[in-house]
Parts: C-alpha cells; sequence; structure tokens
C-alpha cells in the first residue's frame, strides 16, 4: 500500500523521518531504512534539517524509492528559488517520488553553515500552491508542463505556537492551496492538543501527530526550548526518574498518541534516527 | 533614511596603504543624522590619519555627496586641495562613495558600512523598515512591512518558529507577523491576513534599478 493509499484508507497512518548523513555514506542510515520497511507508511527525508548540510533529500528520496519504500520529499524554501524547487519536482516526479511536504525552512542563523544567504523566494503556502499548479499542469508562471505531476502534498503546522490564531489562519490558507495532510511539530501536551484540534475541527485534511521520544534528560531539556513545544514537568520528572529513559520517552509517546484518538488520522515519528522505537511504540497502542 | 556604521578604522587604514595624501569627503544627509559621517565624525577621522602619518589636504562635508550635481560643484571649488591628494576618503554611504569616484577620476574609499534604509528611533537606535522592492505590498499588511522586518520575507503569515510575539532567529526580535496581526485588529481590517498573497516579482528589483522619467 502506498502513503496516498494508507491516508485515504487506512484509518491510522504512520510516518517517520530519516535524516540523510551529513557525507556520503549511507550505510548506517541505509540499515535504518531498512528496518522501517513494512513497519511505516511513508518515510519522511529531510531537507537540510536546522540549516546544516546534509546529503539532498532528493537524491534520499530516489535510494528509498529504489529500497521498496515510499519516501515523503521534505522541500524546503531556504535554499532554492521557485525555478530551482520546480525544476527538482520535476526531476523527483521522473525518479518516481510521489509525496512532498511543503516547508518554511529554520533560518540559517544557529547553524555551522551561518554564512549562507536564505532564499526564501516562496513561502510554504506558496510552494503548495506552486506544487498544486504542477499536479495541474502548469508551472509557476502558468506555462503548461509537458506532463503534469500527481504528487500528494503535504503541510505542516506548530500546535504549540503562542498565538495558535496566526497558525491556524495560515494553516487555512495551506489547505485552501492543496495540502492533503500535516505533520505537526512535535507534541507532548494532550490538552493543548485537544483544544487546537478543537478550533481546527472544519480543516479537510489528514492529521498526523508529530512524536519524539524523549531518551534522556538531557534530550528533555533541550526540547523544552523549542519554540512552541510543550514539556510538561510532570513528564520531565517522570524521564528524571526512570530507570530506563528511553523505555519510559517509548511509554510516554504511546500514553500520548493513544490519549489523542479521535483527534488524529496517524502518527509522524520525528526519532533523530532512532527508529529502533517505532515498533515498540506502536505495539503499545490501544 | 540610509542607515550606516563606521567602518573599522584599521580596515580604513589598510585601504589607503600606499596613498600618502588624502582628502576627506563627509555627507551633510543621512550619515549626518546617523552621526557617522558628519562634522564631527569628519573632524575626528582627520585628526586620527594625521597621528598615522596621512597628509590631509582638505576636508569638507558636501551637503550629499550621493548627488552628481552638488559633487561636481564641490570639485570645482576644491579643486587646489582635490588635486593635492592621492586619494578620497568618503563618510557617507555605498551611492556616495560611488558618486564621487565617478566625478573625481581619483582613488576613493569608504570610510562607512552601508546597513539599511530605516526609521531612527532616538540617536544611535535605528531599525529597518524597506527594503525597496519595487512591489510594495504595505496596503495589505496594515502599513508594517513582512519582507523587510520577518526574517524569511514571509507572505502568507509566521512561520512555526514565532512564539509569544517574537522570532525564532532572535528573542529580541518582533514577529512581524504578530505586529501585522495586531495592527490589523486596531485596524479593523483584519479579513486581510486570510487572503492569500502571491510570490513578489522580483524582476522589479533587478539589479541595477534606475528611474529615467524625464
Amino acid at each position: 500500500m502506498t502513503f496516498k493509499e494508507a491516508l485515504k484508507n487506512k484509518g491510522f497512518t504512520v510516518t517517520a523521518e530519516l535524516s540523510p548523513p551529513k557525507g556520503e555514506d549511507l550505510g548506517e542510515v541505509l540499515k535504518k531504512a531498512e528496518f522501517l520497511k513494512g513497519r511505516v507508511d511513508g518515510v519522511n527525508a529531510t531537507d537540510n534539517q536546522r540549516a546544516i548540510l546534509h546529503l539532498s533529500s532528493l537524491a534520499f528520496c530516489a535510494i528509498l524509492k529504489q529500497k521498496g519504500l515510499d519516501p515523503i520529499l521534505q522541500v524546503s524554501c531556504r535554499d532554492r528559488n521557485a525555478l530551482a524547487i520546480s525544476s527538482d519536482l520535476l526531476g523527483a516526479y521522473a525518479l518516481g517520488i510521489r509525496n512532498v511536504l511543503a516547508i518554511t525552512g529554520d533560518y540559517p542563523k544557529k547553524s555551522l553553515h551561518h554564512v549562507v544567504k536564505p532564499v526564501f523566494d516562496i513561502d510554504a503556502v506558496q510552494l503548495i500552491k506552486l506544487i498544486k499548479d504542477m499536479n495541474g499542469g502548469k508551472d509557476f508562471a502558468e506555462e503548461a508542463l509537458k506532463g503534469p505531476t500527481d504528487f500528494t502534498i503535504g503541510a505542516v503546522v506548530n500546535p504549540g505556537a503562542d498565538p495558535i490564531e496566526g497558525q491556524i489562519i495560515k494553516l487555512e490558507k495551506k489547505i485552501d492551496a492543496g495540502a492533503e495532510f500535516i505533520q505537526t511539530q512535535i507534541v507532548y501536551d494532550v490538552d493543548g492538543f485537544k483544544k487546537f484540534r478543537n478550533m481546527t475541527r472544519n480543516i479537510k485534511a489528514k492529521f498526523l501527530l508529530g512524536i519524539l521520544p524523549i531518551r534522556s534528560v538531557k534530550m528533555a531539556d533541550v526540547v523544552s526550548k523549542i519554540p512552541g513545544v510543550h514539556l510538561p514537568k510532570k513528564l520531565i520528572d517522570r524521564i528524571e526518574k526512570a530507570k530506563d529513559p528511553v523505555m519510559e520517552g517509548i511509554d510516554i509517546s504511546a500514553e500520548i498518541i493513544n490519549s489523542l484518538k479521535g483527534y488524529i488520522d496517524g502518527v509522524h515519528f520525528m526519532t533523530l534516527n532512532n527508529v529502533e522505537v517505532i515498533p515498540e511504540i506502536l505495539s503499545k497502542l490501544s | 533614511m540610509i542607515i550606516t556604521e563606521k567602518k573599522d578604522y584599521k580596515k580604513i587604514l589598510s585601504s589607503l596603504k600606499g596613498h600618502d595624501s588624502v582628502y576627506v569627503i563627509g555627507c551633510g544627509r543621512c550619515a549626518t543624522s546617523c552621526s557617522t559621517g558628519g562634522e564631527e565624525q569628519v573632524k575626528e577621522i582627520v585628526a586620527k590619519l594625521k597621528e598615522d602619518g596621512k597628509k590631509i589636504t582638505g576636508f569638507q562635508v558636501i551637503e550629499a555627496p550621493c548627488d552628481e550635481r552638488l559633487v561636481g560643484k564641490f570639485s570645482r571649488t576644491e579643486n587646489e586641495k582635490i588635486n593635492k591628494a592621492e586619494a578620497l576618503l568618503v563618510l557617507g554611504c555605498g551611492a556616495g562613495v560611488q558618486t564621487v569616484s565617478d566625478v573625481i577620476r581619483l582613488p576613493t574609499y569608504p570610510a562607512l558600512e552601508s546597513l539599511f534604509l530605516g526609521k531612527t528611533k532616538s540617536l544611535g537606535r535605528f531599525y529597518e523598515l524597506c527594503v525597496m522592492c519595487g512591489d510594495c505590498a504595505l496596503d495589505e499588511t496594515g502599513g508594517i512591512c513582512p519582507v523587510a522586518r520577518c526574517s524569511k520575507h514571509l507572505l502568507n503569515g509566521p512561520c512555526g518558529g514565532s512564539h509569544k510575539g517574537k522570532c525564532e532567529v532572535d528573542q529580541n526580535l518582533d514577529c512581524a507577523w504578530y505586529l501585522i496581526f495586531e495592527r490589523l485588529k486596531e485596524l479593523k481590517q483584519f479579513d486581510k491576513v486570510k487572503e492569500y498573497k502571491k510570490p513578489k516579482d522580483y524582476s522589479r528589483a533587478l539589479r541595477p534599478r534606475k528611474v529615467e522619467s524625464r
């Protein structure tokens, strides 16, 4: 079953993110990819995440495809203009890639590679429209394409942003522009997410809940500093007291997902390539 | 106004290497307002250059070093002193340096860094407001420009890093989209944020730009 079919028919879709390496040695990450085969419906390939150099998400998606996985190409607006993005998307389609996640992209300021000139020629809403137009056989200048694409288009949202109003208005624009599925920023605050979903009940898209299992106290500290990510104190306490923090993180993740059934259409794992926890979390779901 | 800051003095001195005599030009407009190229700053750098062994053949604050007509007039009246100089040092923005260099054919060096087009809040506090994109959309955003004031130049609303009114890039920076939302509410034009904004027409900003209306 493809990712697109899973979104449509499966009721509960599971995706996981893999970061390509910073270098050409794919050995380790391909083992992770192999592990994910048959366990998830789609695999996201991150696009120079946090503005740090990685092997190209497009090249990585093509390799994932060869290995029998259904890749989700992450495309950020930070590094390429509309011309380069469109060209890459046509290339991606020719290589068999059928799913795209459109994101704004992190600003390079805090990265090792902060000296670069950020592009941001178009924003995420405009990028979604650009892809939707390509599916309709037109490029961003409204010129006809020789062969339209047929991408399944995704978008992101941060349900924990404060104020949330701007995020919801932007999300509505993303849906109007053509996004069919949403992969959310990581969520730990169950009540906060329920509130967010109650405010977005009219939005017709598949919501995949962003999950990053906590593995240590140090990681909890880093995560709690991400703007718009609320990691409740009681969860930090549990990690602190746990004999096996990785196991505790798995339990917490499963509890969050179980508490949000009815509010989500699936889950998106962002495990920093620690994909081995995914089947354990899935086995604990009700 | 064009906001400038003083260039590192060591860099200035290094650019003047090999030139024994220098004429120093200040700017009576923007750089005077920024306290980077007015009378006081010109005198200050003249004194420093003398200490470092340079011969100063003359100095003057021109009303606008970026106006070819004023620079032409200045070069005629100061002809004698300029002719004694091997190089010119301009305490103005990049437009001033280039205009002077075009009119007076001598090696011309910048003494300032040109930063941005912005407003003065108080002495020494300046904020960028406009990138001169040639495709103004301030009518749609409550008079607050997301191209200049959002780090990512986003046109359709805040990114996921906007939190409690601040920007993910720098917690001391206001999120432009937070400001736009609040301003549009105040102006009772909030529906404007819901409209899809097309990508900007960057062909309006192809460089170098010119206006030849006469």
